[in-house]
């Protein structure tokens, strides 16, 4: 599985790893929904490295698609609200 | 998935496709991308150009600052000496205030390095995606002429279009911290050029200013203790004149303000003899 974390690059993951980044990501969620900036960046964070731990990163001649995106890991709480919401990139 | 990632790689996936659907001619399309990615990186230079150029403009106010104090501490001597306290004092007041703005100078200068550094290293890493995209863009041209094998192409053309968009938002967020980092450097900039710069090394001026009023007030007490140390100090060299105005007795008679005892100045006689 490849992943790509937005503005730093593409990891290969086992495909194992996915439950953990699941849950990871359901609580970065939750942190965005009660609009806890703290505890967002914080798990955001958490998340970016198991990927980074457990990804290898891919070279940047190899451009293959990614099976996930991910935010950048500079994203802001209201980025995470609002930009990164269901609506607000999705260009029209 | 849902949450983040999921929204993210919805995000992504419609910009490509959108990318790509749009393309008439895919080779015109890459060497597009390609001429804007390397558009896009000048920015990213120029904005870290400037970010330079905002430090510089901080340091440079931070060796007048120096100067200042340097000065504004020679002064504050000069008029111990003259047994001219209300003039040291204030000189000594303005010291305060220079040097508490040279610290948050300091930061600033720090920050500004600390980004700026940031910023190389992703704009080199932005180089070296971009050239590699350069080549894999010839690649993907040279099949695309010579097989018309649309599907293997498609398939390179997603991950081709998602790096390009990748590179794209990288090289966004690069030049809008740029010019956050340069609008604050400015701003603090011109505070410092506007405000107390120049009646800081000026003595006798400025006298109404609220904000510097608060200022020494809160600085008080640190000035009361560096005047007494001063005088400390001088008394010995300056004999009869700095005699008169003793450490310990400095208090009552300036402006009705209570005075704490000098908690580790040296006692008049004492000092550098």
């Amino acid at each position: 599985m490849i992943v790509r974390v937005s503005t730093e690059g593409q990891y290969e993951l086992e495909d194992e790893v996915l439950e953990r980044l699941h849950e990871l990501d359901d609580a970065c969620q939750a942190a965005v929904e009660a609009g806890d900036g703290e505890r967002f960046h914080a798990c955001y964070e958490q998340l970016l490295e198991l990927i980074r731990g457990e990804g290898s990163e891919l070279e940047d001649d190899d451009l293959r698609g990614s099976d996930l995106t991910l935010p950048p890991p500079d994203i802001t709480l209201q980025e995470a609200q609002s930009e990164f919401s269901a609506h607000g990139l999705i260009p029209d | 998935m849902a949450g983040l990632t999921g929204r993210m790689s919805t995000v992504v996936k419609a910009k490509v496709s959108k990318l790509l659907d749009r393309a008439e001619d895919p080779a015109e399309t890459l060497d597009y991308s390609y001429q804007k990615q390397v558009e896009q990186l000048q920015n990213v230079k120029k904005g870290i150009a400037d970010v330079v150029t905002a430090k510089k403009r901080l340091q440079m106010q931070e060796a007048t600052l120096k100067q200042s104090v340097v000065k504004l501490d020679t002064q504050a001597r000069q008029a111990v000496s003259g047994g001219q306290e209300d003039l040291a004092r204030t000189a000594l007041e303005r010291k305060n205030v220079a040097q508490t703005e040279l610290q948050g100078l300091d930061t600033q200068v720090a920050e500004l390095e600390e980004q700026q550094q940031k910023l190389t290293d992703s704009e080199q890493k932005l180089r070296a995606k971009i050239e590699a995209f350069r080549t894999k863009k010839e690649v993907i041209k040279a099949q695309y002429s010579a097989a018309e094998a649309q599907v293997k192409i498609s398939e390179a053309a997603t991950g081709v279009g998602e790096q390009m968009a990748d590179v794209g938002l990288a090289m966004q967020r690069a030049v809008d911290k740029t010019e956050n980092m340069k609008a604050r450097a400015d701003a603090v900039s011109e505070l410092e050029a506007a405000g107390t710069f120049e009646d800081l090394t000026t003595l006798g001026s400025g006298e109404d200013d609220i904000d510097r009023q608060l200022k020494q007030l809160s600085s008080q007490p640190a000035v009361d203790e560096e005047l007494a140390k001063m005088k400390g100090e001088l008394a010995p060299a300056a004999g009869g004149a700095a005699a008169q105005i003793p450490a310990s007795s400095a208090g009552p008679g300036q402006g009705g303000q209570e005075q704490p005892p000098p908690a580790d100045a040296p006692p008049a006689e004492g000092g550098r003899a």
